[in-house]
């Protein structure tokens, strides 16, 4: 295999030569989960990027870029054949993805040996930069930001004395809620905390101890299914302190489970910046472009999408053609991307890693902009 | 700790009786079908799911998008608890006709039963979540099912500091009406003195005259029936349903079952209320992860101490 390797970097190199020259194609993957149960959140940076490729295309470039796309299922094994057969096959000279953390996790030596580099729009686990991969990147801040930004957020916006942390005791969900609560303890915050099964219908205990703790704010970390429940006997209990969770609940089903009334006011954050009606410059545009080419609105990661492959293009654009050069040029790479400003540190990870904030209006998400500028209405 | 269990005792347990009344009619369902044919019937779960799936099709298909009050209230509630009861009991009769009686005709085990009710518990669920959903207009059956709320809280009155809520007055009060009603049911009539005697000695009774099939039949329906009002109890109270809503449910309600005394009708309502009860103090005094390790900790000592649970094992042992 390594052999193969070899040789795919060779005949990269030779297209440089001759692409260079006389303009070609260069391909550049999408890997994620496309058709199975979690393809909800990834179809639309798959959409995202390739609103971005298709756009470059259209202006006729010197080297063309084709986008291949490899539905890995968001399973391992499968994402580990399809980027044997990326690299060996196809020769892709980038890959935007894997989607998940798990899929990143077991391609990520495979691509580092193959030279290939992969910028994901969506893999959110802490550890994947702590590899020491150099062909790896992301564009989304991982779990560890994620927390104290809603934290400082919460502190700021509404200075509570107290705060509630509960948790629906999945892996996400406590990791989430325990960056959260020690970034609200060392802004002062006096935390109590609670976990519940997720599979239980009645939290009657956690709404209780939430009521005699007379919390000023409650973080919620978990998925939107329980978050809905839990806000719904929350708001029924008689609790009305200010709700707020993270992306594993930034679902319009949020809303649906805990009833339009409960629901309102309730603050999401997330590492993604999604446009949304009320959006303006660019990411008005975003939304434009995105809406004609999909005919659906832009959705989660989809802007990071977008810019995972602005990243690729701009390298192409500048004459890189192989991996190994293209993952050069990334390491420098700086641009005012639409979900954020696009620059990478040397573990990969981006250099902004801003958290944006949602509230629930009107039986709507509506975004508020990032979590340090961000103000609360109502 | 100790003064959150303090503090928060008054609320919590209504809390728990609330939640205990729901494990309660469920548990109802488990302890005749064990009373009668000495069958752990696993399949009991999906039932109350059927129960919680028709209040949610009629409060859905009547389009109802507020809270209704008065009169129109009272007649959704009934429409919603008629529904229920008679999906959820026909669900139960057909259960029975297909997955436990040819196997009982045929003479096989008690374990060959038991893997049945297990089949027909995975098919139920998969059923709904393929079939009967997405043919009902819902093309993901897999995720949580919300009905906009039709039933408004209101804070009746308040004892220490504990607020007693209108919903849970009425799931306390309607599951109590319930339960006596069919205790009346069991020990007073005809019916009810067939399905004594079958779940005393099943031979003997055969030989009274009991028509076997016919007291098994009514076990399963009357069963259903309280699965079904527990559904449509949980719906107004939760507000949502899914395919598996019945699986945590179910072994909560069956747990409850076994403590107050498998078999036993009032042994199900107050392991219901002990469950719910046991629970509720529990997470107060140690944190709501702890809750499913505390109740299943009182059970096991208490089994220790009661091997056929508080009660016993006495559907059987009834007077006559």
């Amino acid at each position: 295999m390594t052999a193969a390797l070899v040789l795919a970097g060779c005949a990269g190199e030779g297209g440089d030569d001759t692409g260079g020259g006389e303009g070609g194609t260069v391909k550049i993957g999408f890997m994620g989960d496309l058709t199975g149960e979690n393809s909800g959140i990834v179809k639309p940076p798959r959409n995202g990027a390739k609103l971005a490729i298709d756009a470059y295309n259209a202006k006729n470039p010197e080297t063309k870029i084709e986008m291949v796309e490899y539905d890995s299922q968001g399973k391992e094994e499968q994402a580990t054949a399809l980027v044997n057969k990326a690299i060996q096959d196809d020769k892709i000279v980038g890959l935007i993805g894997p989607a998940f953390s798990g899929e990143s996790k077991a391609v990520g030596s495979i691509l580092e040996q193959g030279k290939i580099p992969s910028v994901s729009a969506s893999a959110t686990n802490p550890d994947l930069a702590k590899n020491g991969w150099k062909y790896w990147h992301r564009v989304v801040a991982n779990d560890d930001d994620q927390g104290p930004g809603i934290a400082d957020f919460l502190a700021k916006a509404e200075s509570p004395k107290k705060a509630f942390v509960v948790s629906d005791d999945q892996e996400y969900s406590v990791g989430l809620a325990k960056t959260t609560a020690a970034a609200l303890e060392e802004a002062g915050v006096t935390v109590q905390t609670d976990k519940f099964a997720k599979d239980e219908s009645d939290y009657g205990a956690t709404v209780n101890k939430a009521k005699a703790f007379d919390a000023d704010v409650i973080f919620f970390g978990g998925y939107y299914a329980q978050g809905g429940r839990l806000l719904k006997q929350l708001r029924d209990g008689g609790v009305d302190a200010l709700f707020a969770t993270g992306d594993g609940s930034l679902d319009p089903q949020l809303v649906s489970g805990a009833g339009k009334a409960a629901a309102e006011g309730a603050v999401i954050g997330c590492p993604c910046n999604i446009p949304t009606a009320s959006s303006e410059g660019a990411l008005k545009q975003f939304t434009a472009d995105y809406k004609e080419a999909t005919n659906t609105d832009p959705a989660i990661y989809s802007t990071e999408g977008y810019d995972a492959a602005t990243a690729f293009i701009q390298a192409v654009e500048a004459g890189n053609t192989t991996g190994e050069k293209i993952n050069e040029f990334l390491a420098t790479v700086e641009f005012e991307g639409v979900s954020k400003p696009i620059k990478f540190q040397e573990n990969g990870e981006p250099e902004a890693n801003e958290i944006f904030i949602y509230q629930v209006k009107d039986g709507e998400i509506a975004g508020l902009g990032a979590a340090t500028e961000a103000k609360l209405e109502g | 700790m100790l003064e959150n269990f303090i503090d928060q005792f008054l609320p919590s347990t209504v809390n728990g009786l609330a939640i205990g009344a729901i494990y309660a009619l469920i548990a109802l369902g488990y302890t005749m079908v064990y009373g009668v044919l000495r069958l752990i019937n696993f399949a009991h779960s999906e039932i109350f799911m059927i129960g919680t799936m028709a209040s949610f099709f009629v409060v859905v298909g009547l389009g109802i998008s507020a809270p209704v009050t008065g009169f129109a209230l009272v007649g959704l509630l009934l429409l919603c608890a008629v529904a229920s009861m008679a999906a959820a009991g026909g669900a139960a009769v057909l259960l029975e006709q297909i997955a436990y009686r040819p196997l009982r005709k045929r003479g096989a085990s008690r374990l060959a039963a038991l893997i049945s009710a297990i089949g027909a518990s995975l098919f139920l669920q998969e059923f709904f979540a393929l079939v009967v959903l997405p043919l009902a207009g819902y093309p993901n059956g897999r995720v949580y099912r919300p009905v906009e709320r039709f039933f408004e809280r209101e804070d009746l009155f308040t004892i220490g500091n504990a607020t007693i809520r209108n919903d849970h007055v009425l799931v306390i009060v309607a599951s109590l009406v319930m339960m006596i009603a069919l205790d009346q049911l069991v020990s007073r009539t005809r019916i009810g003195r067939g399905i004594r005697a079958t779940a005393q000695d099943p031979e003997a009774a055969v030989l009274m005259g009991v028509n076997i099939d016919t007291i098994v039949r009514v076990t399963f329906l009357l069963g259903g029936s309280m699965a079904g009002i527990a559904g449509m109890l949980y719906i107004t109270e939760f507000e949502v349903t899914d395919f598996r809503v019945g699986f945590i449910l179910g072994i909560k309600a069956f747990t409850a079952a076994v403590l107050g005394g498998i078999g036993n009708l009032r042994g199900a309502l107050l392991g219901g209320f002990v469950l719910g009860l046991v629970e509720n103090w529990g997470s107060t005094l140690l944190g709501s992860e702890w809750k499913n390790v505390i109740a299943f900790t009182v059970l096991v000592l208490i089994l220790m101490v009661r091997p056929t649970g508080i009660l016993g094992e006495s559907l059987q042992r009834a007077r006559a």
